[in-house]
């Protein structure tokens, strides 16, 4: 990243700023601004991802780090920082439009800049990350409290609750004092403590952290006070971190809506330095956003999650999974299938996989015909190479799926001694390993890209139901179902959920492909008859199952018995155990 | 009803008559839809064009469904049996509808299933998809039959296409969840035109004596899925109707099925549904 670094000095009106440029000035030019209390250094890590591919430009902003400035506040009104920003940008790329990224004051500093009214001349796209316009911040307040609905007074307090050290900035003396008494010594201390990431402190940070006051103290107010109408039809990428404890997402995501024409709201997991704990996520964020056709005439087309992104403006209504993926294994048949097509109602694009080809492409068609987009995969659950190619394809076709239904699963019925090494193997291998290979491969996906996600895994209420004729199968979907409940404890912190779904009898082919140990296949094709006919009796579809499928994402359940009998079942092993072992007895097959 | 030994020459051409009248009847008031008619308007319409052509009695009420209601879907609840009479629910373009009538001519019963979209094909994906699907049903049921199959298991067979399709049987939503039933000539004169249940009170009566008479012989009139149909088809004619569903889109055709001892056969293979699949296949 160093060799390709260069710096200059630009003289403004009242300061000298300290520029970086770094990388091919040919290629399209992203402006990054940084925040309170950084430097540009905050930008380092976010920089080198970027600059293979464009030219980064970074700045000091007036008075902080290597930049000159007034000694006074009225020197740091936002004009005069929004004007170094242009001139910045006119002086790095003097004939042609750049694409802009601010973060915390950064960010302010930015919109100021590009609801200007020159800005769609200046500029082709703006990041901002937790940074509000201060105008849009204000009105959204106002708004607020002239309709004080119990939402929004409750939304308007916490962002006011998390405002806290404004106020303390206008102390006199004081704040300025603290920063050059040891609280810059203890500052990165202090944001590891309160939000777990790691600052590189800069030489400058009790010299910065004190003029920064002065940003606040010549902006807050009047801006509380008079906030102006700034309109940009610049289009806008908002990202906003969850668990940022400085601004709001309810603020980042609303106060722009009335005053842009093309937002978009991602968002991201990490800390309000985000920027600094997650570069690469961060670099990815803005690479989709400008490379894409929003902020590239003749670019590709936007990912799947940015198209999500879009606030609906106006009356566009968009249905539930509208720009969802949704990956589905064993959706040739049954409850894949049913699943499928529930998701594709709703909106949703599909990812249809099965180990039966034939099967699958029919799925397909179904999904096309409501109008949905799907994707064509064979695929062997139980095989961890081709789960890995699988997600992988997936990847690099369709992006990183938004919900995985770990469907596939096959029965098996029959004495314990009768079942051999290689029934065990072949159950164990697609209803356990299918459902951990596909939790790894896209897990790792979901957890990778921040934005969070769902994992549903099919168990069964034999997974808690005992029986002396399902030895095998029980026990495999008592692993999926204690494996979706570990999952679930570890992958909250990453915003995926798990749900482990339990069924029931639902009338599927799983009854007609069901492996019979111990009984010859003619045996076995008589029970595959009168159980198969058992279970259309039941008269439970597994359309059913899919909409409780779909409820169990769209509320984040962890466990699911969806049949009577499931949820009858799961009564009895939680009340009377000991009546369950007694039913466990009983030999339906025979 | 029931023929000892298989219908006569004569009795297939009379029925084949009475047939095509109904089919006559169902695309020439399907022809005729516009937005905004009624069901019962419907019905009515095929009620009057079939008494206009000398049918003096109908073996069951015509029945019109429109919209969701031909997957027997209701928009307000569970489907119940009331919900097969003709309601006041319009039709729109590219809704899709059904027309099932049973004129009896002379006697001579005729059973059939009429799928549509209002606006032709091309206006309703959905509906094109099922109805060119629908075709592997006619060929399938009498293959199985001639294959000496039982009922039950031409049943299953059914049921297993539909599964691979991945659409859902609508026919199991019938009375008894049957997918036909035996027709013959009816003789008495006695309550003709008179209805209850929306079937005529003759057929429920013939229904009846058929359901003791063949019973004791441990076969069954009514053509289902389960323990009474594991028997082959009583040689004489079968009102078959394959109705299939995908959301809210259903169709069906009904028509007569003749069976003899050793053979099954369609009654009649000059008929829209099968006119519409030629002409795809030409296409295709």
């Amino acid at each position: 990243m160093t060799q390709d670094v260069r710096t200059l000095a630009v003289t403004v009106e009242g300061g000298r700023l300290s520029v970086r440029t770094y990388g091919d000035p040919s290629k399209p030019a992203v402006l990054l601004v940084h925040g309170y209390p950084d430097t540009q250094a905050v930008w380092d890590g976010v920089v080198s991802e970027l600059i293979e591919d464009f030219h980064v430009v970074t700045y000091d902003t007036r008075g902080i780090g290597a930049s000159k400035g007034p000694l006074f506040k009225h020197g740091y009104t936002l004009d005069h920082l929004a004007d170094d920003l242009c001139t910045v940008a006119d002086i790095v790329a003097p004939d042609r439009p750049i694409h802009l990224v601010g973060h915390d004051w950064g960010s302010i500093q930015a919109w100021e800049a590009v609801t200007r009214a020159d800005s769609a001349q200046r500029f082709l796209s703006y990041t901002s990350i937790s940074g509000p316009c201060l105008d849009h911040a204000a009105m959204w307040t106002r708004s607020g409290i002239r309709k004080p609905t119990p939402k929004a007074a409750a939304r308007s307090l916490k962002q006011a609750l998390a405002s806290w050290y404004i106020v303390v900035f206008h102390l006199p003396v004081g704040p300025r004092v603290a920063w050059r008494l040891g609280l810059a010594k203890q500052w990165p201390r202090i944001i590891k403590a309160i939000e777990g990431t790691r600052l590189d402190p800069s030489p400058t940070l009790h010299r910065d952290g004190s003029r920064g006051v002065l940003y606040y103290r010549a902006n807050m107010l009047p801006k509380m006070r008079r906030p102006e109408e700034r309109p940009t039809s610049v289009p806008v990428q908002v990202l906003t971190p969850t668990g940022d404890r400085f601004v709001t997402p309810a603020l980042a995501a609303q106060a722009p809506v009335p005053w842009t024409e093309r937002l978009y709201v991602r968002s991201v997991n990490g800390g309000h330095w985000i920027v600094v704990k997650k570069p690469a996520l961060i670099a990815e964020r803005i690479r989709e956003f400008i490379q894409s056709d929003i902020a590239t005439p003749g670019g590709p087309e936007p990912v799947r999650s940015l198209l999500r992104a879009e606030a609906k403006q106006g009356t566009k209504d968009r249905r539930e999974f509208e720009d969802k993926l949704v990956v589905i294994t064993g959706a040739g048949s049954g409850i894949g299938r049913a699943t499928a097509l529930a998701f594709a109602e709703k909106g949703a694009d599909i990812v249809v996989a099965d180990i039966d080809s034939v099967a699958a492409a029919r799925t397909v068609e179904l999904v096309e015909l409501l109008g949905a987009r799907a994707h064509l995969y064979t695929v062997d659950v139980s095989s961890g190479e081709a789960m890995e190619k699988f997600a992988n394809d997936v990847k690099d076709t369709a992006g990183v799926p938004d919900i995985v239904v770990n469907n596939a699963g096959i029965g098996m019925s029959g004495p314990f001694l009768a079942t051999e090494v290689k029934d065990w193997e072949k159950i164990l291998g697609v209803n356990v390993w299918g459902v951990i290979h596909g939790a790894r491969c896209f897990g790792e996906m979901m957890r990778e890209r921040g934005e969070g996600g769902h994992i549903v895994n099919l168990a069964s209420a034999a997974a808690y139901t005992p029986s002396r004729t399902l030895s095998a199968y029980s026990t495999s979907k008592a692993a999926v179902l204690m494996l979706s409940e570990c999952l679930r404890a570890e992958f909250a912190r990453y915003g995926i959920g798990v749900s482990a779904i339990c069924p029931g009898f639902i009338a599927t082919n799983i009854t007609r492909t069901t492996k019979f140990v111990g009984q010859s296949a003619e045996q076995q094709e008589r029970t595959r008859q009168r159980i198969t006919g058992l279970y259309r009796k039941r008269n439970f579809g597994p359309d059913k199952v899919a909409e409780r499928i779909v409820d169990a994402v769209r509320r984040d359940k962890p466990v699911v018995p969806v049949a009577l009998e499931a949820r009858a079942s799961k009564a009895v092993s939680r009340l009377s155990p000991a009546l369950a072992r007694r039913m466990a007895k009983i030999d339906p097959t025979g | 009803m029931s023929n000892k030994t298989g219908p006569t020459p004569e009795a297939l051409r009379r029925h084949r008559d009475a047939q095509a009248l109904a089919y006559r009847c169902a695309e020439t008031v399907g022809a005729g839809l516009e937005a905004g008619v009624t069901e019962r308007e419907v019905a009515r319409r095929m009620r009057v064009y079939l008494r206009e052509n000398g049918v003096e009695d109908f073996f069951h009420i015509p029945f019109a469904w429109f919209g969701e209601r031909t997957a027997f879907r209701s928009l307000r609840g569970p489907w119940t049996p009331l919900h097969f009479f003709p309601t006041n629910k319009r039709l729109e373009e590219g809704m899709p509808y059904i027309l099932d009538c049973s004129p009896v001519v002379d006697g001579y019963v005729s059973d059939i299933g009429y799928a549509g979209v209002l606006g032709g094909p091309g206006t309703n994906r959905v509906f094109d998809a099922l109805m060119r699907d629908l075709a592997e049903y006619r060929t399938l049921i009498p293959q199985r039959i001639k294959a000496g199959d039982t009922l039950a298991v031409v049943y299953s067979a059914v049921d297993a296409l539909i599964a691979r399709q991945g659409y859902e049987s609508r026919h199991k939503v019938y009375p008894g969840r049957v997918i036909g039933h035996q027709v013959g000539r009816m003789t008495q004169r006695r309550n003709m035109g008179r209805y209850a249940f929306g079937f005529g009170v003759r057929t429920l009566e013939t229904l009846g004596r058929e359901i003791v008479t063949e019973g004791i012989k441990g076969r069954s009139p009514l053509w289902a899925g389960g323990r009474a149909s594991r028997h082959a088809p009583a040689p004489g004619l079968w009102a078959v109707e394959p109705h299939i569903g995908f959301r809210s889109v259903g169709v069906k055709f009904e028509e007569l099925l003749v069976v003899t001892e050793d053979d099954a056969f369609w009654l009649d293979n000059d008929l829209p549904h099968v006119r519409r699949w030629q002409l795809e296949g030409a296409h295709a």
